[in-house]
């Protein structure tokens, strides 16, 4: 870097006070991303470590000292992992549990929260206080009632327990889509009103159009929850042919535990939906996260 | 955080003739009829298990009075191992997960270049599913081969053996709580962002310090944030089930059995659905409390308008 003593547009040099001022300026810079790459690997390491063992054939998975890069690539361990558990049949589970768990949180939520948000009523908001009283109870309270009362509907070890009651809303949800729909224009409404729409045509052909990014964001909180849901399928699905990527990963582990390579296989191949989808909605992401942390 | 928005349109007087509560009932109707399905009657009848002896086998829960409740302070002395570890766990990951993603946070604020990758990396554990990122920590923190020890290796350190010590177990799971804790992050950071850069310039004329400014600015207009994430966090610790579970299953030596292991495995491996319903009250009116309590002492330190 040639910029030292970098001459102004009038060809005067800089004073030594100046100079100084951005030689520190420069070296907080370079502090500054040295921390966050110190930090950043180490961050990522888990991931690399994962990818890396699952690139490793049996014998080089117990070798000191480690290696982060591969002595010999065994791709293979991708495919025996699929064999060594029913990989496709807890896919599919996976992906259908997520897919209705969040067909019914976007359905649901959007219309609970449109009438919180956009229908004046009495005793709207002491309503919506018990909404968000409800935050405040842990899923163990409900947990064993909930359990018992879906076993009486014999509806354990199917999925009927884990998507049902996404379709009746969920409190945190009704707080983002409310605090976002509270911002839409309210003059919009009145205007669709004189044009004699209903309140249902309101909703439909106004709130909903207008609310994507908060509906987006429920679907993408949504996905990312049932993808990673661990509690539920645990206490819900106990026969084999319904377990998830979840269950069915931990089951192997517990078996067969030593085996790293086909572990970590399966484990990348869990984690990577996640971060494809993350790469396409990261925008979505980053803003749904500002939204929770912030509004209200 | 939850303060309702008043919005001028919904003042009493504004009130229609042709709103009447039909319509808003009809759009939060699915929301009350789940309420009444999967929130009070469990409420109900969680309360009411707590009081009878449960067998999931035979579903006949029979009356046993204070019996569950007085077991539970008096006889278990896995319920105050457990009330202990997870008192510890919430309460070092809130201060360690605070202080670096605040910090983290800060610096990512500071104009970075490469911010959204940077971003995207401390994000990144986020999108790793709790199971795949759990039997990762495992194989990482394995004695032997695994990642840490192998790197210690290397210098002629031979490091601990971290989950199955009951010296190290708990220290593990909360750092690797916190490397998860991600979401905090950006929540930080678009506090840091709100802050009007003018603030600082008006600091600096007049010779404050970065300490100063830190204090002074930065602390005070990052309260909201502060206040939702501290809030969060202790909420959902208190409940953590799922790595612990997979990771050390409450082990070794019940040094890391959180209060939600030691609940689930009464409830699923010994059955006891009565006392396990007892310990989820008992839960639930520690969280509550200590809700109350943060939000009677913080929330008022909380620094809304700008």
């Amino acid at each position: 870097m040639a910029v030292l003593r970098p001459a102004l547009a009038n060809g005067r040099t800089l004073s030594d006070e100046e100079r100084k001022y951005f030689l520190v300026r420069r070296a907080k810079t370079i502090l500054t991303h040295s921390v966050l790459i110190i930090f950043g690997i180490t961050f990522m390491l888990p991931f690399v470590w994962m990818v890396s063992s699952s690139l490793k054939p049996n014998v080089d998975i117990f070798e000191l000292p480690v290696r982060l890069i591969p002595k010999t690539y065994r791709l293979e361990n991708y495919v025996d992992a699929t064999n060594a558990i029913p990989f496709w049949q807890y896919l599919w589970n996976s992906t259908y549990y997520t897919v209705f768990a969040t067909i019914g949180s976007v359905l649901s939520n959007t219309f609970i929260a449109y009438g919180f948000s956009r229908v004046r009523w009495r005793g709207r908001n002491v309503l919506f206080i018990i909404v968000i009283a409800t935050m405040m109870l842990p899923f163990q309270v409900r947990m064993i009632p909930l359990y018992v009362l879906f076993a009486k509907l014999g509806w354990l070890n199917s999925f009927l327990p884990l998507i049902v009651p996404n379709f009746f809303g969920n409190a945190f949800y009704i707080f983002l889509m409310r605090q976002f729909m509270m911002t839409l224009p309210r003059e919009l409404d009145d205007a669709a009103r004189i044009d004699g729409a209903s309140e249902w045509g309101i909703f439909w052909r106004i709130a909903v159009p207008l609310s994507k990014p908060a509906i987006l964001t429920v679907a993408i909180f949504e996905i990312i929850h049932t993808w990673h849901d661990f509690v539920g399928p645990l206490v819900y699905l106990r026969h084999p042919t319904k377990y998830t990527l979840s269950i069915g990963l931990r089951l192997y582990f517990t078996q067969y535990g030593a085996e790293w390579g086909l572990l970590m296989a399966a484990a990348a191949m869990f984690t990577i939906p996640m971060v494809i989808f993350f790469f396409f909605a990261q925008r979505s992401f980053i803003e749904g996260i500002t939204l929770t942390g912030l509004k209200g | 955080m939850f303060k309702l928005k008043r919005n001028p349109a919904s003042q009493p007087n504004s009130w229609r003739t042709d709103n009447l509560p039909a319509w808003g009932l009809f759009f939060v109707m699915p929301w009350i009829i789940g309420f009444l399905a999967f929130t009070v009657y469990p409420f109900f009848a969680s309360l009411y298990f707590s009081f009878t002896n449960f067998n999931i086998i035979n579903f006949s829960p029979r009356w046993v009075g204070l019996d569950n409740y007085v077991e539970l302070f008096t006889y278990d002395p896995l319920f105050w191992i457990s009330i202990g570890n997870s008192i510890k766990y919430a309460a070092l990951l809130l201060v360690f997960a605070t202080v670096f993603d605040i910090f983290i946070a800060y610096l990512l604020s500071l104009n970075v270049k490469f911010l959204s990758i940077y971003r995207t990396v401390f994000f990144f554990p986020v999108l790793v599913p709790v199971v795949a990122a759990s039997l990762t920590w495992i194989w990482i923190l394995n004695p032997r081969f695994g990642l840490i020890n192998g790197l210690l290796d290397l210098i002629g350190v031979k490091g601990p053996n971290w989950l199955a010590s009951p010296d190290t177990a708990m220290l593990s799971l909360i750092f690797i709580a916190v490397w998860g804790s991600g979401r905090q992050v950006i929540v930080y950071l678009s506090g840091f962002n709100d802050i009007p850069r003018s603030l600082y310039e008006a600091a600096d004329i007049d010779g404050a310090s970065g300490l100063q400014k830190f204090r002074r600015i930065t602390l005070p207009l990052l309260t909201p944030q502060i206040f939702f994430n501290v809030v969060t966090l202790i909420i959902f610790s208190l409940q953590s089930f799922s790595e612990v579970y997979i990771m050390t299953g409450g082990g070794p030596a019940n040094s890391t059995l959180l209060y939600a292991v030691n609940l689930y495995n009464r409830a699923f491996h010994d059955f006891a659905m009565g006392y396990a319903s007892a310990l989820a009250w008992i839960m639930f009116l520690l969280i509550l409390g200590l809700t109350l309590i943060i939000f009677k002492f913080l929330s008022g330190k909380v620094i809304y308008e700008r």
